[in-house]
């Protein structure tokens, strides 16, 4: 007897071709859709099925980089090397200025970060470009706020996302009306979680930044964070600096990423290694670590 | 992990709506921790919010907290979506509140689901909720329901407390339109018969709820019969290299295409054979929903988004005048006469509502003929008027070219989801 065919994707094709859908919905619906792209591997996962959503034309829309002016070298050079292999325009929204023009003030103080500035930059950036969709890349799984949000998330003419009066989204029909001055920002991979996210970059072979992999680093320790030692965020009289052997789980800007203990080399490594782990990936996010309510009170505002 | 067997898992989305006090948050914390889903700061965080609030044991409940107006006054308002995973698959989870205010949130984590979980409190038996959860399960045409029969450590986990519950659903779900449907007798606080078979209740023969979750045959939930590829994105490179190029961008709602079979563009009718199905990974030599290609023509016809590529002798029907079930989800009443903005698979259209014909009664299954008035949360049979043809096939036939969503002209909000008869 012949044998049945089976028309079964694995989990990771369907959620790769789900993703694919709300990315072409994107340009579909929207007039000046962005990807928003901070070098992170959520974004470069973005960027990756971008690529296959519109294969073989070029992406149809601009990067978007919100710069805190504290990134790692590492992220620049990765990004910089990215835009030039593949072609595509890359847009620079500049914290740093938003602080010179006085949009912004700089915080104080050992925790100061600019990770709350970087939402006035971002909603700047939106409105100097008229952008009315931005793709990003964050997941569902990742925090309890994000576990709310829905695929095609509308923004009101301040940015503001209203987490108690969300459209409701159903099937795979997404709703991208709106109102002059409003936008909306999409989430492709809103299903996937770390690790889908992993596996994903294991079996599509995407190459990843430097950082991402294990290396010997001058940190620190406070409150149980690994922190890089770097000029943006000083010493504390009672904190040393020390060479460790580490990597970064997420990549955000340098004064509010932890680094984690690791020898992982490799993507492999990696995966197993986040198979292994026993906390949070957003557990070294010191921009998670503020309140309970800390991304729902950044979201309602206009964060990422 | 094994690699490997991480690209061979499928993925299984499920629904569970449940209100206060009925153990949905338990059970999914308890899916979550069992299945090792659940990490330490997380935990910890619980631990820290149960002592706060008193509490004498860990409470798994408090791993599906969201929002803070949740948090603060202990309920679930919106629809989150929760991950797990086993070697076998991985799960999505639409957690939903149960209680009938809620509805349009139901709807939503069901529109989505290939399963869904019906909780029964073993004390209480089947009651206007389970009956309520159940019917929208079998409106939104999930395919496959499994009936936990829950806090049977209350009832001494009695066989004969579970075999009448079991009966009671049987009869009621003789009404519904629902094909599979298992049974597990379970207690969410202690973990019986989630994960691991319960000491408690030998008696049972069936499957611990996890293990039903793996095993439940989802390959069937696709449509693979009727060949049906809305178009969503018209791909033009303009480069030297594919300088004629123009390649149809979409996700199979339904069947199997392959290069070589024969076309028909609806609406115009043209017809044509696939040259190419294309990805950035290489051609496939054939492609089936859920998939996203890119497919190619031998000739070159007017092809733009909202059309839809089908094959000759397998078409959907075109109409103007449908007729659906229809879920309101604003406060704002349909207005009589009022035209609405209608998306139906990429195809965008303005409709208005012609007639309502009956409303139902969630808890009852009652059709309600003399009170046509529709708030939020009524679900209710309507025919729909549309300026153009739908390319439509009944939802019960295909979930995909079978749904709708109308959405307000002056708020630009989704006002109804409906499902095509």
């Amino acid at each position: 007897m012949e044998e049945m065919k089976s028309y079964q994707l694995s989990h990771l094709k369907e959620l790769e071709s789900e993703s694919i859908f709300v990315i072409r919905e994107v340009a579909a619906q929207f007039e000046k859709p962005a990807l928003l792209f901070s070098g992170g591997k959520d974004s470069i996962v973005c960027f990756h099925l971008a690529r296959k959503a519109f294969f073989p034309a070029n992406i149809p829309f601009p990067l978007l980089h919100i710069d805190t002016g504290h990134n790692f070298r590492e992220t620049l050079d990765y990004r910089d090397a990215l835009i030039k292999k593949y072609n595509v325009q890359l847009l620079v929204g500049s914290v740093q200025e938003s602080i010179d023009s006085g949009r912004v003030t700089e915080e104080k103080g050992f925790n100061a970060s600019r990770n709350v500035l970087q939402t006035v930059t971002l909603l700047d950036t939106i409105e100097k470009y008229k952008f009315d969709a931005c793709i990003g890349g964050a997941r569902r799984d990742e925090e309890k706020a994000r576990a709310k949000e829905r695929f095609f998330s509308h923004r009101d003419e301040f940015g503001q996302w209203d987490p108690k009066n969300q459209r409701p989204e159903l099937w795979n029909i997404f709703n991208g009306k709106k109102h002059i001055g409003e936008h909306f920002r999409v989430f492709p991979i809103s299903n996937w979680t770390e690790m889908d996210v992993w596996q994903y970059i294991l079996h599509e072979k995407i190459e990843m930044p430097s950082l991402y992999f294990t290396h010997e680093r001058e940190c620190f320790v406070r409150d149980g964070v690994i922190y890089a030692h770097e000029n943006v965020i000083p010493l504390k009289p009672t904190e040393k600096a020390e060479k460790m052997q580490v990597r970064f789980r997420t990549i955000g800007d340098i004064s509010c990423t932890g680094a984690v203990l690791s020898t992982a080399n490799s993507v492999e490594e990696i995966v197993e290694e986040v198979a292994a782990t026993r906390v949070t990936e957003r557990g070294s996010r010191i921009d998670d670590k503020r309140s309970e309510a800390a991304m729902e009170d950044r979201k309602k505002s206009g964060y990422f | 992990m094994d690699t490997q067997g991480y690209l061979n898992m499928e993925l299984l989305r499920f629904t569970t709506a449940g209100s206060v006090d009925d153990g949905k948050s338990t059970l999914i914390g308890r899916l979550l921790y069992d299945s090792k889903s659940i990490f330490e700061d997380q935990l910890d965080e619980v631990k820290a919010s149960s002592e706060k609030k008193g509490l004498q044991h860990v409470d798994l409940s408090l791993l599906t907290d969201g929002l803070r107006a949740e948090r603060e006054q202990g309920i679930t308002i919106d629809v989150a979506y929760r991950y797990f995973a086993t070697p076998k698959r991985k799960f999505i989870i639409a957690d939903t509140p149960g209680h009938i205010q809620y509805t349009r949130n139901m709807i939503t984590g069901a529109s989505t689901a290939n399963l869904a979980l019906i909780l029964i409190d073993a004390r209480k038996g089947v009651i206007e909720q389970t009956c309520r959860h159940s019917f929208i399960a079998s409106l939104l045409k999930i395919p496959h329901l499994i009936v936990c029969v829950n806090k049977m450590d209350l009832v001494d986990y009695s066989e004969e407390v579970y075999n009448r519950i079991v009966d009671e659903y049987k009869k009621f779900a003789s009404h519904l339109d629902v094909q599979d449907i298992e049974f597990v007798p379970i207690s969410a606080l202690h973990g019986d018969n989630v994960v691991d078979r319960s000491a408690n209740m030998d008696w049972f023969k069936g499957s611990p709820l996890l293990n039903t979750l793996e095993n439940v045959h989802i390959g069937s939930d696709w449509n693979h019969e009727d060949a049906r590829f809305p178009v969503q994105y018209v791909i033009r490179p303009h480069t030297d290299e594919f300088h004629d190029y123009r390649g149809y961008a979409g996700r199979i709602a339904g069947g199997i295409f392959k290069p070589g079979d024969e076309i028909v563009a609806l609406p115009s009718g043209f017809t044509s054979k696939i040259k190419s199905i294309a990805t950035l990974d290489g051609a496939l030599s054939e492609a089936f929903a859920p998939m996203s290609v890119c497919i190619t023509l031998e000739d070159e016809i007017d092809i733009s988004r909202g059309d839809m590529i089908v094959k000759r002798e397998n078409q959907p029907e075109a109409t103007q005048d449908v007729d659906a079930m229809l879920c309101w989800l604003n406060a704002r009443s349909p207005q009589p006469n009022a035209k609405y903005f209608l998306k139906h698979t990429s195809n965008d259209a303005r409709a208005v509502i012609k007639e309502i014909n009956y409303k139902v009664d969630i808890n009852t299954l009652n059709k309600l003929e003399d009170d046509k008035t529709v708030k939020m949360n009524d679900i209710f049979h309507a025919r729909l008027r549309t300026t153009k043809p739908l390319f439509k096939d009944s939802y019960k036939r295909n979930r995909i070219t079978g749904s709708l969503i109308l959405i307000d002209e002056g708020t630009n909000e989704t006002v109804a989801a409906g499902m095509i008869q």
